[in-house]
């Protein structure tokens, strides 16, 4: 009654940061950054049996500049990692990282001289995935957890820095 | 340009140093090159190679021989099986283990499937290289079910890792023949669909035609294989000259062109999975009863109903866990036919559970050696035309 | 050819001062060659028309530390015109000043040139007349070679690092 009748739900009141995230999480492109086995799962997540096109994500920048949420798939050699930090610089903020597979969030099998254990060493990973490679469910999940952190953000009266970590 | 206009005399150009990826939409993975650029025209191209370099070697040192098989699977992760599968038939030989009927059929049923699997994939970011979107997913679709034929092997959609040495770790689940048979029937006409629309459009013969050629005495001195050189004229098979696994005892052709362009490594692909099929579908037919590991106690895993009841079963079982099997001291060679080309694995063996050291002949690493030689004086966009049809994966380029 | 006789055939030509033990292992035969005359023997399988191996599948290195000498080259190569394979290998070492050295076949087969360029990065060879004897697979800044049996599995945090110094 009252106002409300009249609105005939066309109005949604809530604040600000409510709003600015809901916006950020509906459409946040992911860098397509495929390095191993992993981004085969991931392009999988990405066409028509798994779509990730309903969430707003089908466009796949390959350029960093354009992109909000970089899915590290795959391993990161330590002649790859100045490469990765160099793309994550690059990304404007706000932007966000999913680990994806074993390798991206903690060397996997391969521990050895060649491979970083994990690109959180470097990287602000926001979710891990894990999986050899993670299913196309699992990496959804994975998204939609994200999504769910965002919307959770205080992205205006308490915004969180986006940086590279110094030091192992 | 208007008549009156002038040029200047003193124009001049620069080579330009152009550095390609690692991290680019068109590499297909972590590639990186330094291209010398004419204005359009390639001089020349050095890779760097390496970004993916996972110090696979040096791991298998560490591992038991079992560990082995989930890491020479990533190794080349667009057709999994078939590494696990060279890697097993070496250690067998070096252990002088016979495989029963029923495991070579079947694993030539996976052999089969993860060429096909890698051919898709190819086909698919090759169309989209060349600026055809729309095959990309319609193999993407086909490549879902045949990862839903691998995940009722063993469960991996991807890595099934369904191989063992002595045979395979269990047999087929309930459905897997009839989908097997399913897959077999409708795969020819989708082939035709793929190839209604790149064969004879005139856009794709364009661009591929005369790009990119590789002729067969330079393919040879650099040590290419598989649908590089058949592509080349030569008619080198390794299923047909060295058989493993049963394949003499199959009846399919080896697809060869005398093009030596892009276009003709196209068409030896696209007939290549048309013969898989034909090798899938007499797998499908003679598929033997039987058990699917050879019997070798001390050597061989057990069966695993044997382990609940008998004691021997556990015994063997547990020191193979732990300790892990000791081939006898030797080298072997073992070479397969993969999607890519020759595949070889060295592995030489000190008696302890433990590769002493263990060569990865990768097919992808040296065909891209043509790259240089494919790409000098193309225009720069059918450089990544010509990289596409190499085939690489770079998983098994930098090991 | 079978192994047995692609075996003889290089002795008969070169003589045992070239040509050491043969090796037989589930029928695939490995020939030790002096190291100083790889070359001379490369050339002679790949020209004579009896053997003809046209194709180099691989040149790869193995360390058998302590044993001396320390490392071994192994060339296998094919002959796709009478579809027979072979197994060649010679052995080096290196002293406290200077590195293993061997010629490189890269004038023979050209396709070993990433091959040898990956088998000095890693394990520390050098390959006499090669093209272009840069690293391949490991970053640039790095001095060790992995491969090495002295060489821990997880490397060290000043030889390879994650990032570069």
């Amino acid at each position: 009654m009252g106002i409300e009748r009249h609105l005939n739900d066309t109005v949604h009141v809530t604040n600000l940061e409510w709003f600015v995230n809901w916006a950020r999480k509906s459409s946040m492109w992911p860098l397509g950054f495929g390095l191993a086995c992993c981004a085969l799962e991931m392009i999988a997540t990405f066409v028509s049996r798994y779509d990730l096109a309903r969430f707003g994500m089908e466009v796949a920048r390959p350029s960093p500049r354009h992109a909000d949420l970089m899915i590290v798939s795959g391993t990161a050699s330590k002649k790859m990692l100045p490469a990765v930090l160099r793309i994550y610089e690059q990304m404007a903020e706000p932007r966000w990282v999913i680990a994806m597979g074993a390798c991206a969030c903690t060397g996997g099998i391969y521990k050895n001289y060649a491979v970083v254990q994990g690109i959180d060493r470097y990287l602000p990973v926001d979710v891990y995935v894990p999986g050899c490679p993670p299913r196309p469910e699992s990496l959804m999940d994975g998204i939609l957890q994200l999504h769910a952190k965002v919307m959770r953000e205080q992205s205006i009266h308490n915004p969180r820095t986006f940086e590279i970590k110094k030091g192992a | 340009m208007p008549e009156n206009a002038t040029l200047k005399e003193d124009r001049r150009s620069e080579v330009i140093e152009l550095n390609l990826g690692p991290h680019h939409p068109s590499t297909h993975g972590v590639f990186r090159a330094i291209v010398e650029l004419d204005g359009e025209m390639v001089l020349d191209v050095v890779p760097y190679l390496g970004y993916l370099h996972r110090g696979y070697e040096k791991t298998c040192e560490n591992k038991r021989y079992h560990q082995v098989i989930p890491l020479a699977e990533r190794c080349d992760y667009m057709g999994a099986s078939s590494n696990s599968l060279c890697f097993c038939l070496c250690v067998e030989k070096i252990l002088e283990v016979e495989v029963p009927e029923r495991a070579q059929v079947i694993r030539v049923m996976m052999a089969e499937l993860s060429r096909i699997f890698s051919h898709l994939f190819w086909l698919g970011t090759h169309g989209h290289d060349v600026g055809a979107m729309t095959p990309l997913f319609y193999m993407l679709r086909e490549r879902e079910e045949i990862m839903n034929l691998f995940e009722l092997t063993a469960g991996g959609r991807l890595m099934p890792n369904y191989l063992r040495i002595g045979g395979l770790i269990r047999d087929l689940e309930e459905g897997f023949v009839d989908r097997l048979r399913a897959f077999t029937n409708h795969f020819d006409r989708r082939v035709d669909e793929y190839e209604t629309l790149l064969t004879k459009n005139p856009i794709y013969m364009d661009r591929t035609q005369g790009i990119g050629v590789l002729p067969l005495a330079d393919a040879i001195a650099l040590g290419a294989s598989g649908p590089m050189v058949r592509g080349s004229g030569l008619q080198w098979d390794i299923r047909k000259s060295e058989p493993y696994c049963g394949y003499e005892s199959y009846d399919f052709d080896i697809p060869v062109q005398s093009g030596c362009d892009v276009y003709a490594r196209y068409l030896v692909r696209v007939q290549e999975m048309r013969e898989s099929n034909r090798i899938l579908k007499q797998a499908v037919e003679r598929l033997p009863e039987g058990s699917v590991r050879a019997v070798k106690p001390g050597v061989i895993f057990p069966p695993q109903e044997e382990i609940y009841h008998k004691m021997e079963a556990l015994i063997h079982h547990f020191m193979l866990v732990v300790e892990g099997v000791k081939p006898p001291e030797g080298e072997y060679y073992q070479v397969i036919e993969s999607p890519r080309g020759e595949m070889g694995c060295y592995l030489v063996s000190d008696g302890g559970p433990q590769p002493y050291r263990l060569k990865w002949r990768a097919p992808a690493f040296v065909n891209l050696e043509c790259l240089a030689l494919m790409s000098r004086g193309q225009f720069f966009a059918d450089l990544i035309a010509i990289l596409s049809s190499i085939d690489i994966v770079l998983a098994e380029v930098d090991r | 050819m079978n192994q047995l006789e692609i075996g003889d055939k290089l002795l008969d030509k070169f003589g045992l001062e070239v040509i050491e033990t043969p090796a037989t292992f589930r029928d695939q035969m490995t020939l030790t060659v002096a190291a100083d005359k790889i070359l001379a023997v490369c050339k002679f399988l790949k020209e004579d028309p009896e053997l003809a191996f046209d194709f180099l599948s691989f040149v790869a290195g193995v360390d058998r530390h302590p044993a001396k000498p320390r490392f071994e080259v192994i060339y296998q190569i094919k002959s796709l015109k009478h579809n027979h394979r072979f197994r060649i290998k010679a052995r080096i070492d290196e002293s406290e000043t200077e590195p293993a050295t061997i010629d490189s076949v890269f004038s023979i087969w050209r396709t070993a040139d990433w091959h040898e360029r990956e088998t000095a990065e890693m394990f520390g060879i050098v390959f006499r007349n090669h093209p272009d004897p840069r690293k391949l697979l490991l970053p640039e800044e790095w001095t060790v070679h992995p491969l090495r049996k002295d060489f821990p599995l997880f490397g060290t945090e000043k030889d390879t690092p994650d990032l570069p110094a």
